[in-house]
């Protein structure tokens, strides 16, 4: 059965672009038949992070308005075949988006994929709650600091209450994915602990990946980093994060780049 | 070294709850008007010392058509403590608060000429005293209101979320929000919580925000309540 997520998380600049592309390529390269949708119309980003910038034609809302074909649309990954990409339009307004067109476009892409990964935009607004509105899954990303776990909490109260399956008395299967974290930082206190953020939000921890500049890296040659360089610390983080969403369970890490003093002392567990 | 100790008088909120009368307007508007006209004038007074709020969703009027109409209701010394299905975009800061979620009480028959005149304020329904069970978190953003009796949370309330109740507030989780007990004036009542982080504590309107209340009782089992004007925190067990 094909499968709706939502990527959000309230706050601004979290990650969530980031993790729609590292996801929808982790998915992709375990076999997977995924799309990553752009619903930041007006401040597309999805297309730049997945390096298909040159290639958009149609998007997201010409399908919803039935001036172009799903397949029309649809964006096969140069790199792995069964990744695609529907975009969002830069130039036009988000209220071209209809709660009824979105929900066709979704019904067809669960013909032809096993995930759909929605990108949402931030805030509270039509674009976000529209992202939200027909999902089956969500990944709320959040950053390990109070305004980004506040809103993530408020997003969550949305997850509960303005869905499609909230309003049929059924539950969205909400996952926390905390983001940009930085062991170091959270142990001098400059940053929440994972604890901290578990216990105010209190729903499963989906990964945590950690502060890294591969991230950057990867989206300044337009590749999710998963694909771009899946050994680097976030690629790893975000591969166990996306086992999980498959349903295996993946001992909990903060997969890391440097070696510390007691990587170096303890590099490898004795047999 | 001196250390200031700034004492604040204490500001109280208080609920009340009346019975208000709602005009609903109609179109033609003119003749609606001339109707009020005829009620005022089979009974003086009808319209003084009521609490009057004005539900405009039938007339869906344009600014101007707002501002006429309110004038219209100024001119019979009619005053609005609130307006009800006006499009947010003709309201102007002067203009009395909107208002919504009201409860309906049924109409109000306007008295006929030889009827005697009607006591000022309709004595409410007396509420049913009810207990409000919420059974997972309150998350922020979110306001519980339940002004009939007691709340009880069985998860926690966030940052940024509140309760009001009308007697206490019962929470099994964290209180990280607000929680505003004993609103309608019920001194007695207590707010409850496993772990206390609150922004605001209330109860009958006396109000204690974080800032007033320091470090000490963080993360804490509390039980608030009132002692005379004074907010009294105690840790449970
Ligand atoms: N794990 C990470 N380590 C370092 N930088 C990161 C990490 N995750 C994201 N970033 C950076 O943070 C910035 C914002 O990321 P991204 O665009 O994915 O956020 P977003 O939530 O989609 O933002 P918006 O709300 O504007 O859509 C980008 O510059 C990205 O490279
Ligand atoms: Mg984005």
């Amino acid at each position: 059965m094909a499968k709706v997520l939502v990527v959000t998380s309230g706050k601004g600049g979290v990650g969530k672009t980031t993790s729609t592309a590292a996801l929808g390529g982790a998915l992709a390269q375990s076999g997977e038949k995924v799309v990553v949708i752009d619903f930041d119309v007006g401040l597309r980003n999805l297309d730049l992070v997945m390096g298909a910038e040159r290639r958009v034609v149609f998007d997201l809302i010409n399908v919803v308005q039935g001036d172009a074909k799903l397949n029309q649309a649809l964006i096969r990954d140069k790199r792995i075949e069964n990744l695609s990409l529907l975009p969002a339009s830069q130039t036009r307004d988000k209220d071209a988006l209809t709660e009824e067109g979105v929900a066709r476009v979704l019904a067809d892409l669960k013909q032809k994929f096993d995930w759909i990964i929605c990108d949402s935009p931030a805030g509270i607004e039509r674009g976000a709650t529209l992202a939200m509105r027909h999902a089956d899954v969500a990944v709320v990303v959040t950053n390990p600091e109070v305004s980004s776990v506040r809103d993530s909490d408020r997003i969550i109260g949305l997850l509960d209450s303005k869905t499609e399956k909230a309003e049929n008395g059924e539950r969205v299967e909400k996952h926390l994915l905390l983001t940009r974290y930085d062991p170091v930082r959270a142990e001098r206190g400059e940053m929440l602990k994972v604890d901290d953020v578990l216990e105010i939000l209190s729903i499963p921890l989906l990964g945590i990946i950690p502060e890294s500049e591969e991230v950057l890296r990867a989206s300044n040659v337009g590749s999710p980093v998963t694909l771009n360089n899946p050994g680097s610390a976030p690629g790893r983080a975000y591969f166990d994060a996306a086992r999980r969403l498959k349903g295996e369970s993946v001992e909990m890490t903060i997969p890391s780049d440097k070696k510390g003093l007691l990587g170096k002392l303890f590099g490898r567990r004795a047999a | 070294m001196t250390i200031a100790v700034r004492t604040r008088p204490s500001l109280r909120f208080r609920g009340k709850s009346f019975l208000a009368l709602v005009l609903a307007p109609e179109v033609p508007l003119r003749d609606w008007l001339e109707d009020l006209d005829e009620v005022a004038k089979r009974s003086p007074g009808f319209f003084s010392g009521r609490p009057i709020i004005a539900d405009v969703s039938a007339l869906k009027p344009s600014k101007s058509e707002l501002k006429f109409f309110l004038a219209a209701l100024k001119m019979r010394d009619i005053r609005i403590i609130g307006l009800e299905g006006a499009a947010a975009a003709v309201l102007d800061a002067d203009m009395p608060a909107t208002v919504n979620g009201g409860r309906q009480a049924g109409d109000i028959d306007f008295p006929d000429l030889d009827a005697v005149a009607l006591p000022a304020t309709p004595a409410p329904p007396p509420a049913p005293v009810t207990a409000l069970l919420v059974e997972g978190s309150v998350r922020s953003g979110q306001s519980i209101i339940h002004t009939e009796g007691d709340v009880t949370i069985l998860g926690s309330v966030a940052s940024g979320a509140e309760i009001v109740a009308g007697g206490s507030i019962h929470i099994y989780g964290a209180l990280r929000g607000r929680a505003i007990a004993g609103c309608t004036g019920q001194s007695s009542a207590r707010i409850f919580c496993r772990k206390f982080e609150a922004e605001l504590i209330a109860i009958d309107g006396l109000y204690k925000t974080a800032d007033d209340l320091g470090p000490k009782f963080h993360g804490q089992p509390i039980q608030v309540n009132l002692d005379g004007d004074s907010i009294i925190l105690t840790t449970l067990d």
